[in-house]
């Protein structure tokens, strides 16, 4: 059986095709202004690679903020939904998953078979996701690339007050007007995000194992944030941004 | 289930929790009914159970769309809450 998982992200569009349980290929796209167009060139991309037709595809299920916008889409499955499940065939033992994108954070607590027990949705503050640190990097005029690694270079520990992205800006501006290191405002950047995840997280209980999925998990200073936010460590599973085009492929699977 | 909807800001937090093991045998449903502003509405979830959740349209904004049944003071008992014979519905300020 060939299914494939369609990731419709506020930022990306991800798409991964599996065959037997087994992935055959990836696609990856930014979502531009014609969600549809971005969405058919990842497609088209994992597609290629995987060296198959659509034809041959027996389900494709759709998930993120877009799913409704995935044209190829025979059905869709919540973004908890898809993340629970595909962290579950990833990280089985993770009782608890954090997945963190470009506009929202998600905690998600799952039973032993991957079924969400309890989970939270940040709807609305930009301070708890990937778009934060983008325009956090825009204003030290650091590259994104390079912002994560930076802050891990910090000597200091300073507390970011500003609670919203806006006012959090200005903030930045005001501590480099004020000499302070870039090192340590890119690590209170990323402390100030940890802390909106972790307060999260609480609110459907931690219970380790946790894994930590979404594309903010490859930002090495976020994920030192966490782990020091919630005391403890956690899983980072390959391809972490792919997890929940996983998961859609995985319930198409299922289904 | 418990089902968190709304989010967190500078000044709190904004979740209202559904506990959607309370839905499953609930046929009256009067979230639907009993929230002035309409927020509620029954879906069938990842898991083909019949829940209640939050439209998406109020997600964002929920401190604003629930301000009308929380004055400060002499605070009557929340409609959503007692409209759910299950009891399912529980908010977070």
């Amino acid at each position: 059986m060939i299914t494939a998982g369609i990731d419709m992200g506020a930022r990306s569009i991800r798409v991964l095709i599996l065959k037997d349980g087994e992935v055959l290929a990836r696609g990856e796209s930014t979502a531009g202004f014609d969600t549809a167009e971005s969405a058919e060139l990842a497609f088209n991309e994992a597609l290629e690679k995987a060296g198959i037709t659509k034809d041959q595809l027996d389900k494709i299920v759709a998930t993120g903020a877009g799913r409704e916008s995935a044209p190829q889409a025979t059905d869709t499955v919540t973004d908890v939904g898809a993340a629970a499940r595909g962290a579950h065939e990833v990280a089985p033992q993770a009782r608890t998953i954090i997945d963190i994108g470009a506009e929202e954070g998600r905690a998600i607590k799952t039973n032993g078979n991957g079924k969400v027990m309890d989970f939270a949705v940040n709807e609305k503050c930009a301070a708890g996701a990937g778009s934060f640190t983008e325009a956090m990097s825009r204003a030290l005029e650091v590259e994104l690339e390079e912002f994560g690694a930076l802050s891990l270079e910090s000597t200091e520990s300073i507390p970011m007050n500003a609670q919203c992205a806006v006012f959090a800006e200005s903030e930045v501006v005001s501590l480099l007007h004020a000499k302070t290191p870039k090192q340590d405002i890119a690590r209170a950047v990323h402390d100030a995000i940890a802390d909106r995840i972790v307060s999260m997280v609480r609110r459907v209980g931690i219970e380790p194992e946790i894994a930590l999925i979404g594309a903010v998990s490859r930002n090495p200073g976020f994920v030192d944030a966490l782990k020091r936010g919630l005391e403890r460590d956690v899983i980072i599973p390959d391809d972490a941004e792919f997890v929940g085009a996983l998961g859609a492929a995985l319930v198409a699977t299922d289904e | 289930m418990k089902a968190n909807y709304g989010y967190m800001d500078g000044s709190g937090e904004y979740y209202i929790t559904i506990d959607t093991d309370h839905c499953n045998n609930c046929s009256h449903h009067g979230c639907i009914t009993g929230c002035p502003k309409g927020m509620f509405q029954v879906i069938t979830d990842d898991y083909d159970d019949e829940v209640a959740e939050i439209k998406e349209e109020f997600r964002k904004k929920i401190k604003y769309d629930c301000a009308d049944c929380k004055p400060t003071t002499d605070r009557p008992p929340l409609p959503c809450q007692a409209a759910c014979t299950p009891g399912a519905i529980t908010h977070s300020w």
